[in-house]
């Protein structure tokens, strides 16, 4: 049976989790190697460090975390922030990392993606989209990056494309950690990165990351909808019904969850008991 | 001594450091000479076939595992090692494999509702459940490893499937003749079950 999977988030800064695993008993809750054994003992299906180390010259720290992290644990780890060239991308798979996360550099050079899937192959590269509602109405789009007008994709444009959520929706795509609106469509944007060679979409709601009522699920759904590679939801968990909900109307292959988890609301071992009570696949 | 085959595809430093954890020394060797004084021989790998088998032939290792393995050596595929094994692959076109077992690699069907890689946790049905492969010992039936490929092997004959997966279709998930093992997931990243069949295959070459 294929399981729904269930991925904590760890924020690592110079090497040191942010805001990591609370309330645990453990010896040293900055370092992400303590973090990364703690999910994996309780089960988590995969994990991902998200790098926000601000600088591009310190790359070298989190290669280091990685390269520990496997040594101890052996489950698929993904690693995103900062990746600009292939030379990140090498580094990163060499010291440990199954997958890598691209954000910023796919917006601003889509054939980066194209170039990275033929040379690492798709199972490993993983987009992420930043999507914050767009309103037609009273909305102002971003300016897109130059190459939207070059390439032949006019859907790309925000302000252009039809709505593609249920209720009448559009997203658009943002960049530096969700700063700088692109002026792209989301759900396009989605599938235009599995065209290039995108083998999983990172799908984080800027409109509820962080804010603990419930994942977006209009765009979780037009997302997974529009692609045919896994979607993994992201941004605004708070309740194991949530990760539900995201898993079951949203449509999402995999639930990405942060402080749920960290703070020990949540059990990975008890998400996944209530997924199962639901009916929803879950690896146990 | 195990030997990984390091042949420029793939993340072997994640099937050594499962060997080490599980007390198993093995080295990474790209040379034929390496591969033909192991005593076992894990073949790891992820990317395209048709590249895997070209940078197998242009290092001069085809000929050397198939050798190993004639040789009765113990032999353990993962993933792309396990496609490698077979007479023909359609990824990209038709290429050639290493040919042990006769059979094809195809691609999961399109628009089966499914997404395409299979990628994430799956399980498996042990087929052979009387006389299990050795490296299966311990092994609940259903258990799940992590899985990460669009295609699978089609074997012609059907006594070498030791364990089959249900991912729209069913296929084979595991084979197993002899000395060769070969499996479709990643042993290296399925947490504790994985390593239980690494350290299977570690027991599995002493006894050899």
């Amino acid at each position: 049976m294929f399981s729904k999977r269930i991925i904590p988030c760890l924020d690592v800064k110079d090497g040191r989790v942010v805001k990591g695993v609370s309330f645990v008993n453990l010896k040293d809750a900055g370092d992400p190697v303590e973090n990364a054994i703690f999910y994996d003992q309780q089960g988590a299906d995969e994990l991902v460090f998200l790098d926000i180390t601000a600088s591009h010259e310190k790359r070298n720290i989190i290669l280091d975390v990685v390269m520990k992290t496997a040594e101890e644990v052996f489950m698929p780890l993904t690693v995103g922030g900062g990746i600009k060239n292939l030379e990140d991308i090498r580094a990163l798979l060499k010291a440990g990392s199954d997958k890598v996360s691209i954000n910023t550099t796919a917006v601003k050079d889509p054939g980066f993606i194209r170039q990275a899937a033929e040379r690492f192959g798709s199972q490993c590269i993983v987009v992420a989209i930043d999507a914050k509602r767009f309103s037609p109405v009273e909305g102002k789009a971003g300016a897109p990056p130059a190459w939207v007008f070059s390439e032949a994709h006019p859907e790309l444009m925000v302000s252009s494309s039809p709505l593609s959520g249920d209720g009448g929706s559009s997203w658009e795509v943002f960049i530096h950690g969700g700063r700088t609106p692109m002026g792209l469509d989301a759900v396009n944007w989605a599938r235009f990165m599995e065209e290039l060679g995108a083998g999983e979409i990172l799908l984080t709601s800027m409109d509820r990351d962080g804010r603990k009522d419930g994942y977006d699920i209009e765009l979780t759904k037009a997302v997974s909808e529009a692609v045919s590679i896994p979607v993994i939801a992201s941004g605004g968990a708070g309740t194991l019904e949530h990760l539900y909900e995201a898993l079951s109307r949203g449509e999402a292959d995999a639930v990405l969850a942060a402080s749920i988890f960290h703070f020990r609301e949540h059990s990975i071992r008890e998400a996944k008991e209530y997924l199962r009570d639901k009916g929803v696949p879950v690896r146990l | 001594m195990l030997a990984i085959i390091d042949y420029g595809m793939g993340n072997l430093r994640s099937v050594q450091k499962g060997f080490a954890k599980v007390g198993i020394e093995a080295r990474i060797v790209n040379t034929p000479s390496e591969v033909l004084e192991a005593s076992a021989v894990v073949l790891p790998g992820v990317g395209a076939f048709r590249d895997c088998m070209r940078n197998l032939e242009e290092l001069g290792l085809a000929g050397p595992i198939i050798k190993s393995i004639e040789a009765g050596k113990p032999f353990l595929g993962i993933c792309l090692g396990l496609q490698l094994l077979f007479s023909e692959s359609h990824e990209f076109g038709v290429h050639k494999g290493l040919g042990v077992f006769k059979g094809k690699v195809l691609r999961f069907p399109e628009n089966s509702g499914l997404k395409v890689p299979h990628m994430g946790w799956n399980t498996i049905s042990i087929k052979s459940k009387k006389n299990r492969p050795p490296v299966l010992s311990g092994i609940p039936d259903e258990a799940s490893f992590y899985f990460v490929h669009s295609y699978y092997v089609a074997p012609e004959d059907p006594s070498i499937i030791a364990a089959t997966t249900e991912y729209g279709i069913e296929y084979t998930s595991m084979v197993w003749k002899d000395n060769v093992f070969a499996v479709q997931f990643h042993p290296e990243k399925s947490q504790a079950m994985g390593l239980k069949i690494l350290r299977a295959f570690g027991d599995f070459v002493k006894k050899s």
